[in-house]
């Protein structure tokens, strides 16, 4: 193990799971693990340790995020971190800053955003959606065929009308002679998926707190229950954004 | 240091850079399509450094002389009428371009390319006879402004801060450091123009706020939203166009003039580079004076002795270039949306780049922002002064700077080329940099040992509407079973918006070797090539520069040395003495008539030696005990040049 640690100070750390040498502390009160960045007594620039994106920020893997003080840890890192700070001092610290940086960007940009946090945490706990995805889109534009959407139960019957209406539409539209009391019925259905697709939202919300109460005292199956319902509203949502995309592009025509 | 005893210009080089100067000077330069800028931060303020002609704009136009020697900026202006064909304007518009992409620049502009130019290969156009490739030429442009800075501080440069167009793409940004590169300049940081532009008015004003920078120069549009906090300029959304600027209003005048030409006067001067040049200035000067007045007249000699004349008015001219102003309204919007904000929370427009001073062009942004925009701030300054404080930020700061930080963003989406022709995008646009994204690749076929990467940027869904940035052969793949392999291959792109790639093979932890086939650039062995080929201009320059230097110094000293003699104080000395400085005035004399630098310092610090007894002698005597071991040329005879002048006492040791 290449020890890079021979000339800096390295701040004390209470534990260090992730490697030799890499700088973490540990809390130890809660347990939360926080990544060291930079040297509190020096200033300088540690190299960047491979930690996920909540132990960067020192916060524990729960979805409910005080955004607001997010973004002045952003801040507050970028100062130390930015690679416009290092321009004078030698390579291997320039590297590290070009690293630390990237790595507080990305992280700040995922966790900022509510949907882009829920995907990034079920990742970290097994679930490719993103993968899964990818390789079925993959699959389907390799062998010609349309990707197979999943249908959420509960929206059947309503689809398949809209889907009937749409088509309707795409004739009418060949031809020239648009119906305009189908336009203001497929608006209107339009706007009922929109509603629905918001309510996603807040319902995945509820399953934040749900969530994060399980992560402190809750059992393995409980987490796997809200788990799997997460990755439920998220592909459900996903279904509806994509409906409303092609309803548009059929209107737009 | 740059020592007078190296004459290797490797060497030199090296030592310039090792060589830390507490006072070494990081400067900022605006390379404009149409005008170039370099300033420095002088104290709190940033300010521009003039050329030799005393002004502070060098005109982007590069010319080929007599004698094949290269002359830039106003004086290169001249050979853009008289002799088209030796001179070239508006490069920045090639750089980082292919040749497919410049059919419609051509079409407008009088580049002449290389007759044995190859697709995918690095554009060369001709000057005279000679190729340059656009790199090359900025790189003539860079060199001209390093010297006016080495000039005005007395000391080398060789560390800047260069700005471009945030709308920029990787190869064009790319292409731009390599001319830094060429010209012998260490390019510190690229910052993008609107960017910097903020950064003078951040400067200015030192507000909190959303500022918008609508940025139409000579040949690029952008426009930037940023979040100006406590010394924080955070980019939150950019986009704009690479293909508009002034230049394009330049040419539909210069069209009309010609088809008027054509129909009036039955003349079809299109092939003629001069008449054409000569169109374009007179349309350059009439859409000036259509600024603040209400008409102007096109008066213009043509071959033959005929003349065109037109009048035109602003109302016509406005309705000429209305759509190109036009097509500045769907980048703002979009930025808008990116951003997700409403023109009603945006605090301020800052106006950047001479076609802002058309008044139409303030209408539009009226307009479009609902408010009026900042004009206090000189648009065409405005570049060069935040790349000036940009270079302060990276030199250290000082007091003004101390709290300020740039976070800019990437402004086109990264994505790599996957199966059936699609792009899959794995860096969004206005992604805070740097910023990276991980992609975990495998091999099809048994015992592998390369893997294709093809790189795009760009919003499309194909990757053929998205512009290539390079092609990425992964080599050194360890021998596996098709699939087995787990590459994982790590995209950062830097602060200066360019992509750097590394990757690793996870099983075997094996870092795989890189190779790089950029799709608009230069190799690194080519940049090093035409550096070391304009370096030996440089240094051989520089050692011209020096040797008329140390005859100046010379020069005054001999001056200095013609009131020592009719002073009092000569009698006092003992005629050793007097002889001794006759000797030593007489081989200073004869050796500054020579080109050996380093034998006419060595006669200066001798004569000076020997007249510091005379220099102690010529002052009170309790002055002269302040004065002792000044030397003569220092001792105040009467008024000097006002520092800092060309002059100064030379840092060079």
């Amino acid at each position: 193990m290449v020890n890079l640690f021979m000339t800096n100070p390295v701040p004390k750390a209470s534990s260090s799971l992730i490697m030799p040498g890499g700088a973490t502390s540990t809390c130890w009160s809660c347990g939360t693990m926080r990544a060291e960045h930079f040297c509190s007594a020096c200033g300088k620039v540690q190299p960047p340790v491979p930690v996920d994106y909540f132990t960067f920020f020192g916060l524990p893997r729960k979805l409910n995020v005080d955004i607001a003080q997010l973004e002045r840890e952003f801040y507050q890192l970028s100062r130390k971190l930015h690679p416009d700070l290092y321009s004078r001092a030698d390579k291997r610290e320039q590297e590290w800053s070009l690293e630390q940086s990237s790595l507080l960007n990305d992280a700040y940009r995922t966790l900022k955003d509510s949907i882009k946090r829920t995907q990034y945490l079920l990742r970290l706990e097994g679930v490719e959606l993103e993968e899964q995805s990818k390789t079925a889109t993959e699959q389907a534009r390799s062998s010609g065929q349309v990707k197979k959407q999943v249908v959420p139960p509960d929206l059947l019957e309503e689809v398949f009308d809209l889907n009937m209406q749409l088509e309707e539409l795409r004739m009418q539209k060949k031809m020239g002679e648009d119906d305009p009391a189908l336009i203001e019925e497929i608006g209107r259905q339009k706007l009922e998926l929109e509603e629905k697709h918001e309510a996603l939202l807040e319902e995945l919300k509820h399953e934040w707190t749900e969530w994060d109460r399980v992560v402190d005292n809750g059992g393995e199956s409980d987490r796997l229950k809200i788990r799997d319902r997460m990755v439920d509203v998220l592909n459900r949502r996903n279904y509806l954004r994509n409906l409303v995309r092609d309803v548009n592009e059929v209107l737009e025509s | 240091m740059p020592s007078a005893e190296c004459s290797n210009a490797k060497s030199y080089q090296l030592r310039a850079n090792t060589y830390f100067m507490p006072n070494d000077r990081i400067v900022g330069i605006d390379l404009g399509t149409t005008n170039s800028l370099v300033a420095y931060m002088q104290g709190d303020t940033p300010v521009v450094i003039p050329g030799d002609d005393g002004l502070n704009l060098v005109p982007s136009v590069v010319a080929l002389g007599g004698n094949d020697e290269v002359i830039v900026g106003s004086a290169a202006r001249t050979f853009l009428i008289e002799t088209p064909e030796r001179a070239a304007y508006s490069i920045k518009r090639l750089m980082g371009r292919g040749m497919e992409d410049v059919q419609e620049e051509l079409k407008l502009f009088p580049f002449r390319l290389a007759e044995d130019l190859q697709p995918g290969e690095v554009l060369r156009i001709k000057l005279g006879e000679k190729t340059y490739t656009p790199p090359e030429i900025s790189a003539f442009i860079l060199r001209q402004l390093k010297r006016n800075a080495e000039r005005y501080f007395g000391t080398p440069v060789t560390r800047g801060v260069i700005t471009v167009p945030a709308y920029f793409n990787d190869a064009q940004r790319q292409a731009t450091k390599d001319a830094g590169r060429i010209a012998g300049l260490e390019v510190l940081r690229l910052v993008n123009e609107p960017t910097a532009a903020s950064l003078a008015y951040g400067l200015d004003k030192k507000k909190n706020g959303i500022v918008a920078v609508y940025d139409l120069g000579g040949g690029t549009f952008d426009i930037s939203i940023l979040k100006l906090h406590d010394g924080i300029f955070e980019v939150v959304a950019t986009n704009g166009d690479t293909h508009l600027g002034g230049d394009d209003i330049d040419n539909l005048l210069i069209t009309i003039a010609l088809d008027d030409i054509r129909g009036d006067l039955g003349l079809d001067l299109r092939r003629s580079g001069e008449a054409v040049q000569t169109i374009r200035k007179a349309v350059i000067d009439a859409k000036i004076a259509l600024s603040s007045q209400p008409g102007t007249k096109l008066d213009i000699g043509l071959p033959g002795g005929r003349r065109y004349q037109r009048e035109i008015t602003r109302q016509q001219f406005e309705q000429l270039m209305q759509p190109i102003l036009d097509r500045t309204v769907v980048p703002c919007k979009q930025a808008l949306k990116d951003a997700g904000l409403k023109p009603e929370q945006i605090d301020e427009v800052v106006l950047v780049g001479g076609s802002t001073r058309i008044p139409k062009v303030r209408a539009l942004v009226q307009d479009l922002f609902q408010r009026s925009p900042h004009i206090d701030l000189n648009p065409d300054e405005i570049v060069a002064l935040g790349a000036a404080v940009q270079a302060n930020i990276l030199s250290g700061g000082s007091e003004a700077t101390k709290e300020m930080l740039l976070l800019d963003v990437t402004p086109l989406s990264l994505g790599i080329e996957v199966a059936g022709g699609v792009t899959d995008k794995i860096i969004l646009r206005n992604s805070t940099i740097p910023a990276s994204a991980t992609q975990f690749y495998t091999t099809q076929v048994d015992g592998q040992a390369n893997v294709a990467i093809h790189v795009l940027q760009g919003e499309r869904e194909l990757a053929k509407d998205c512009r290539s940035l390079a092609r990425f052969d992964l080599k050194g793949v360890p021998p596996m079973t098709a699939g087995m392999p787990r590459i994982e291959v790590k995209f950062l792109i830097d602060a200066n918006g360019i992509l750097h790639v590394s990757a690793r093979e996870q099983r075997s932890g094996k870092e795989a070797e890189i190779e790089v086939q950029p799709s608009y650039g230069l190799t690194d062995e080519q940049v090093e090539s035409m550096l070391l080929e304009s370096f030996d201009y440089a240094e051989e320059d520089f050692r011209q520069r020096q040797v008329i230097e140390a005859r100046n110094e010379a020069e005054t000293i001999r001056a200095a040395l013609e009131k020592g003699r009719k002073s009092p104080a000569w009698g006092k000395l003992t005629s050793d003495e007097q002889k001794r400085i006759a000797k030593l005035e007489k081989g200073l004399h004869e050796v500054k008539k020579g080109e050996d630098y380093q034998a006419i310092r060595k006669a200066i610090d001798e004569l000076n030696q020997g007249t510091m007894h005379l220099a102690e002698l010529m002052m009170d005597s309790a002055v002269s005990t302040a004065l002792k071991g000044k030397k003569m040329d220092e001792a105040d005879f009467g008024k000097g040049p006002e520092p800092p002048h060309p002059f100064a006492s030379p840092d060079f040791e």
